[in-house]
């Protein structure tokens, strides 16, 4: 119970629309799981990691953190976003030790720490870089580093890769679960692309539209497979994945409201 | 794939002569506009030069440039109207920069204040954009009213036209802040006052720095002519009373002095912003 992040029949009605944004969603996230939301575009995912992150309220419902109701945005939960929210003005360091720097940790402490994130994800030798001069993916890094160097209960990663390339977003999908396994740290991630979801989650949840709910939720194994060092490619070609993948893709596809609107 | 080779292979003795053609190509790549302009620059001087010296125009109305080159050192010295060149140059820009300050401390934070608060822009957006658009000369001789001759109108006349491009640019800045990324800084525990301070206010500084360059020039257009109009000192005044006594020398000395410095303001903020926000080109 203690070490729980509970979201607890929660809706979110936005009054200028028909379907409501979330309805009554439920759901637990343990403390050493990778949580993967997936579904389409309007299915809510976006609405549960803003509210989890507390950038919005529920219209009903309770959301709570280690038996703490979460009202508003705070250094325990973290959030990685899609265009990487760094902040230019500061070099990579900086950027990595910012959150920190807003806690007082001292100059010393806090660059102590934002090393070893940067070489957690691979970074070490671009301490001094400035943002401009990294890739998109580079850039993505150094928004996780920072995320880890704040000492979050939780990451909630709002589709971090998806403005990658796919061999870019391979690499990052392979040193997020590094990461996640190295720091035990609990993530709660939104996609909207399947293959991600099932590689990356220990826990998914299917969420589907109009209005938002989670329609299944599945405990999978594929992640420690990766991490124990099997081919990313005979993963993703085994009939058990195959399967699983066809088997969401058609219950996505299988929404009524979705086939309306396509 | 032959017909690509062959193309490709450079005859010898064009290859001796390449090295200092594509050093003269490079160095005019780098340097173009300020080549072009050193051309039409010095075109119009010869130009002027020619007239006067082939006496096409009486010198009241044009005298030459070596006049006044003359005339320059002559004022830089001995002075016009009890004030030297550089007297009068000083007094124009303690006026320009005593007005920029005031602009500064007071329109960053009103602009930052109607960016980040819904209420604030709905209350003084209006106000804003009423007083923007009239000429600050329109309403000169009301502070003349008010306030007299003195500094004191000069200044306040300066401060009031650098403050609106001040406002309206900051508070356009605020909103290039970008949400994810104050929302990212609230995740990582900023407090509303570290938000403003190391997000906001970071990411606004380019729209700030572009707001000051376009307040001081028209503060610089303003003041010169407030300085016609009333003044004992300052490049207007020069101007104008040279202009009374037909001194026409003076006159386009003044009127070249007002240009360059015009033009060093515009160069010094352009360099400052490269300096201080040197994401702003690769970033937005």
């Amino acid at each position: 119970m203690s070490s729980e992040l509970r979201v607890e029949q929660v809706s979110v009605v936005y009054p200028e629309q028909a379907f409501a944004a979330l309805d009554k969603v439920s759901l637990t996230i343990g403390a050493k799981d990778l949580t993967v939301a997936l579904g389409p575009s309007g299915c809510g995912k976006t609405t549960l990691l803003n509210l989890l992150a507390g950038f919005v309220q529920p219209s009903s419902g309770q959301l709570s953190l280690n038996g703490q109701r979460i009202t508003r945005p705070g250094a325990d939960r973290a959030v990685v976003f899609q265009d990487d929210a760094l902040l230019p003005w500061l070099n990579v360091l900086d950027n990595v030790a910012f959150g920190l720097r807003l806690q007082g940790v001292s100059k010393t402490e806090r660059e102590k720490t934002a090393n070893a994130m940067l070489s957690l994800v691979g970074l070490a030798e671009f301490a001094q870089q400035q943002i401009w001069q990294l890739s998109g993916g580079m850039r993505q890094r150094v928004g996780i580093a920072r995320a880890l160097a704040s000492h979050s209960e939780v990451l909630l990663m709002d589709e971090p890769f998806g403005a990658l390339d796919a061999f870019t977003r391979e690499q990052m999908q392979e040193l997020l679960l590094k990461v996640w396994s190295h720091t035990g740290r609990r993530i709660f991630l939104i996609t909207h692309d399947i293959e991600e979801a099932l590689i990356l989650a220990s826990h998914l949840v299917l969420m589907t539209p109009r209005p938002g709910r989670i329609q299944e939720s599945l405990t999978l194994d594929f992640n420690q497979r990766w991490l124990k060092g099997e081919p990313i490619r005979s993963i993703k070609s085994d009939p058990s994945f195959i399967r699983l993948r066809e088997q969401l893709l058609s219950s996505l596809t299988a929404q009524p409201a979705l086939r309306e609107a396509a | 794939m032959s017909t690509l080779e062959s193309t490709l292979v450079i005859p010898p003795e064009a290859a001796s002569r390449l090295p200092s053609k594509l050093q003269w190509q490079g160095f005019w790549q780098r340097h173009q506009y300020l080549l072009l302009g050193l051309i039409s620059v010095s075109a119009l001087t010869f130009i002027w030069w020619l007239v006067t010296a082939l006496e096409l125009v009486p010198s009241l109305f044009l005298p030459a440039p070596q006049a006044v080159w003359n005339k320059f050192l002559v004022v830089s010295s001995q002075g016009f109207m009890d004030a030297t060149l550089w007297q009068h140059t000083a007094a124009s820009l303690q006026r320009i920069l005593l007005g920029l300050w005031f602009a500064v401390i007071i329109g960053i934070p009103v602009g930052l204040w109607i960016g980040c608060n819904q209420v604030v822009r709905g209350l003084l957006d209006p106000l804003v954009e009423i007083y923007r658009p009239i000429p600050p000369l329109a309403y000169l001789p009301l502070l003349v009213i008010w306030f007299g001759i003195g500094e004191t109108t000069k200044v306040l006349l300066i401060f009031l036209a650098i403050l609106a491009p001040i406002i309206i640019a900051t508070a356009h800045g605020v909103s290039s802040a970008g949400k994810s990324r104050q929302r990212a800084a609230q995740s990582l525990g900023a407090t509303p006052s570290q938000l403003l301070w190391h997000v906001t206010l970071p990411a606004a500084l380019p729209s700030i720095l572009t707001g000051v360059r376009i307040g001081l020039g028209a503060g610089w257009s303003t003041l010169v002519a407030a300085e016609l109009v009333a003044a004992t000192r300052g490049l207007g005044f020069m101007v104008q009373s040279a202009a009374q006594f037909l001194v026409t020398d003076t006159v386009i000395l003044g009127i070249l002095v007002i240009a360059a410095i015009a033009f060093a303001i515009e160069i010094g903020l352009r360099y400052l912003q490269k300096r201080l926000t040197p994401w702003y080109s690769h970033y937005e």
